[in-house]
């Protein structure tokens, strides 16, 4: 039985959106252009690749439904379990069921504390315990375990090598079917941006694979405080990420983009009340203005605490209110950019003579100004994904971000971060993290570099 | 000049009257005193009795907007938006839901936040400009190529990391420095190192990256081929022209941020231990405690836009075409 959270329909909109935008561009010869030297550059191409494996987990795990309980006696239809799961969490069925006591290392076989065991023999001994799930096929850990990893792991690399293998068969007969087969074969790795954006599609799936592979039998990036897999926890932080980074933009783009275009075309008093609208909002510092917005918020929903049917479905409106504080605090930078373009397309001489033949204004901002100025809404809107990831975890860490309960980069940090005390130090779950964050902003901004010098006209033709 | 300050400082009124009702709707109207009352003294099980007492205590009994007990002004004077909202005009910030006096504590705290923030700048600075005309300088090759894909790493570590990791690496395995808290007076030197080496690196990749867009805009001007046609040194035209004309947005930029320092910084100083504005802040977050957040969210436009006057007024001193009427 489907669940529909609010931020899953949102998600699922703007994918909408984007492939229709995506379809519309490539008809029009200087809407693809841009998007064309986009992906004709190296950086841009494998950002892309990377990105969409990212965007692919956030989907998977955006559908979420009640899984079918099994059928018991003679009840009458089928029943179903209160629980809401996610595609990616059956999926990842033996990450997110195999809990262990408490911590244990990365490809531990032990639990990271000793405990009293008993014996066969009647006997208590102080030691570390065996995992209940972590390399339990193994009989003898110490001697088995690096040959097992290695042994899976190959098999993984063999299967990923299998499938990449495959779809550059794909592409290649496909390409060898119109123009033969050594052009096809230059055609796919004699032009350096797609072969890059080949190699590092074999790279993530022989990574997909490796870890495929090994996470059934063993916990790859270890356990948490209460036995939960890290990278289970990881993974699921993907869509948190993701969610925060589209949906703040998205939900604020409308108002922004209406806005600024009102005041620079029709300046006067419409321009004086945007310009004053905006400037009080920008002058509040932003985490202060999160953070009263979040407490309100909490203030709301412990009072409303009925209107809620779960748990997840509170997270998930939290998560939905946060993306629009934040865009709250972020919308003002967008709009004061598309007054001043505004202000200065109005003057240009194609909008004076629509002017002149009397076209209306409706018409003239809808069919002249706003297509001049969706560069700079698509700038920003690639430009600020980056920074609002970032800033999930910030805010998480200080209590003002997603639900406690919500898997997210931040949440993890702020949990993991007081282990780093201990002796010997627990340091997975942070690494854990910080890899998946480091990856995801980095291609984010790498991309985001890529498209503006792509898409701002005075960028373009600046470089080689 | 005088006049345009005065029209600056006009203008600031009605902004400032915006962000105060912004806040009175935020804490006021959204949820009633009674809310936050059932919120502080926990949700179950709670007489009106204590709502009412709780109120009364901190001042938020009285009506919102119009007062219809009292009499002549009273009627606008004796209601929250007037005692909570207005008052602060007049910085008088009142006193916590904890009941402490905010005023004091802010003027006591300032000062070990402008203890970190005023290095963290200065240090920052400088390592950014002496980076970023390094790149410049080598601008074209592998150097600067690899400068920038720097950049772009540093910048996409979250800060969080940043501080976990020094505090991690420079405090705890190499002990040069205490992890986290504070002294009074200049025995607190110690304990300002970390913080400010965290906050200067955790600020390269973004500075930097900015800085040497300026430069390289900069570079690529008119003037500055001039200056190469008429024999100057690559150095001389370096550092005379392109680092001077380029100062003037990396000044301006960093004056806009001056009175903000005052604030602190959230996260560093909770995770350093230090006792400034930025954790003062954070355990009113943390504590719920609605009237200091309400004092810090006016507190901080203000210091925004006298940051923004005095931008305007810095232009003035650095770059001669400018004049304000």
């Amino acid at each position: 039985m489907p669940v529909f959270f609010l931020t899953d329909l949102l998600l699922f909109a703007l994918l909408a959106l984007a492939l229709g935008f995506g379809f519309y561009a490539a008809t029009q010869e200087h809407l693809r252009a841009p998007w064309r030297s986009v992906l004709r550059s190296r950086i841009g191409a494998v950002s892309l690749v990377v990105l969409s494996a990212y965007g692919c987990i956030g989907l998977l795990d955006s559908i979420h439904f009640h899984p079918k309980l099994p059928q018991q006696g003679a009840t009458t239809g089928p029943s179903y379990s209160p629980e809401i799961l996610s595609l990616l969490d059956l999926w990842l069925t033996p990450l997110r069921t195999q809990q262990e006591k408490t911590y244990s290392a990365p490809f531990a076989t032990h639990l990271y504390a000793k405990e009293q065991i008993r014996l066969p023999d009647g006997r208590t001994v102080r030691d570390y315990p065996r995992l209940r799930f972590g390399g339990a096929h193994l009989e003898d850990p110490a001697t088995q375990k690096a040959g097992d990893i290695a042994r899976r792991s190959a098999f993984g690399l063999l299967q990923a090598f299998g499938v990449w293998g495959g779809l550059v068969a794909l592409l290649l007969g496909w390409q060898a079917r119109c123009r033969g087969y050594k052009q096809a074969l230059s055609w796919l790795f004699g032009d350096p941006p797609r072969r890059a954006a080949l190699l590092t599609l074999g790279l993530l799936l022989a990574l997909g694979f490796v870890v495929a592979a090994l996470a059934p039998y063993y916990h790859v990036f270890g356990t948490d405080k209460v036995g939960e897999d890290v990278l289970y926890q990881g993974l699921k932080s993907i869509r948190t990420g993701l969610v925060i980074g589209t949906l703040t933009t998205l939900i604020m783009l409308p108002l922004a983009v209406l806005l600024g275009i009102l005041a620079g075309y029709f300046r006067g008093l419409a321009d004086d009340l945007i310009q004053y609208l905006y400037t009080t909002l920008n002058s509040v510092p932003s985490v202060l203005l999160i953070a009263a917005a979040v407490l309100m918020l909490q203030v709301y929903m412990n009072n409303h605490a009925e209107a809620f049917t779960s748990l997840a479905e509170r997270a998930d409106l939290r998560l939905f209110f946060l993306c629009l504080i934040l865009g709250i605090t972020s919308w003002t930078g967008l709009c004061r950019l598309l007054r001043g373009e505004t202000l200065k397309l109005r003057e240009m001489d194609f909008v004076q003579a629509a002017q002149a033949l009397g076209v209306g204004p409706l018409t003239l901002l809808g069919r002249h100004i706003l297509p001049n100025v969706l560069h700079i809404v698509l700038i920003s809107v690639v430009l600020d994904f980056s920074g609002l990831v970032l800033a999930e975890a910030v805010l998480s860490y200080i209590n003002i971000g997603v639900d406690p309960s919500m898997n997210s980069w931040g949440n993890m940090i702020n949990s993991a971060r007081l282990e780093l005390a201990r002796e010997p130090i627990v340091w997975w779950s942070l690494s854990c993290a910080f890899l998946l964050m480091f990856l995801l902003v980095l291609f984010a901004n790498l991309f985001a570099d890529v498209v503006r010098d792509a898409l701002d006209p005075r960028l373009r033709g600046a470089r080689p | 000049m005088s006049a345009y300050l005065l029209r600056r400082f006009l203008y600031a009124f009605p902004i400032l009257l915006g962000v105060n009702c912004l806040t009175f709707a935020l804490f006021f109207l959204v949820n009633s005193p009674d809310d936050m009352a059932r919120m502080q003294l926990g949700q179950k099980r709670v007489t009106p009795e204590a709502i009412e007492q709780w109120k009364r205590e901190r001042g938020y009994d009285k009506p919102l907007f119009y007062n219809g007990e009292a009499s002549g002004w009273g009627r606008f004077t004796e209601t929250i938006f007037f005692e909570k909202s207005l008052r602060l005009f007049l910085f008088d910030f009142g006193s916590s839901d904890a009941g402490r006096d905010i005023g004091y504590d802010i003027a006591q705290r300032m000062w070990p936040s402008l203890a970190i923030a005023v290095p963290v700048l200065l240090v920052g600075l400088l390592v950014n400009l002496s980076f970023a005309l390094f790149l410049v300088l080598f601008r074209g090759t592998y150097i600067d190529l690899g400068g920038v894909v720097l950049l772009v790493a540093l910048l996409s570590i979250s800060s969080l990391f940043y501080i976990i990791g020094g505090q991690y690496l420079l405090g705890k395995l190499l002990r040069l420095a205490p992890i986290s808290g504070y002294d009074t007076g200049l025995h607190a030197w110690k304990f300002l190192v970390l913080p400010v080496i965290v906050g200067v690196l955790s600020g390269i990749g973004s500075g930097t990256r900015l800085y040497r867009t300026f430069f390289l805009e900069e570079a690529a001007k008119d003037y500055v081929r001039t200056a190469r046609a008429k024999g100057l040194s690559e150095r001389l035209v370096l550092f005379r022209h392109i680092l001077g004309n380029a100062l003037i947005p990396i000044l301006t930029g960093v004056v806009v941020v001056l009175p903000l320092l005052f604030l602190g910084s959230l996260l560093t100083e909770s995770f350093f231990g230090i006792p400034g504005l930025g954790s003062y802040t954070l355990d009113a977050i943390n504590n719920q405690d609605f009237a200091i957040v309400r004092a810090m969210v006016f507190l901080g436009s203000v210091l925004y836009i006298l940051g923004l006057v005095l931008t305007d007024l810095s232009y003035v001193l650095v770059d001669p075409r400018v004049r304000l009427h």
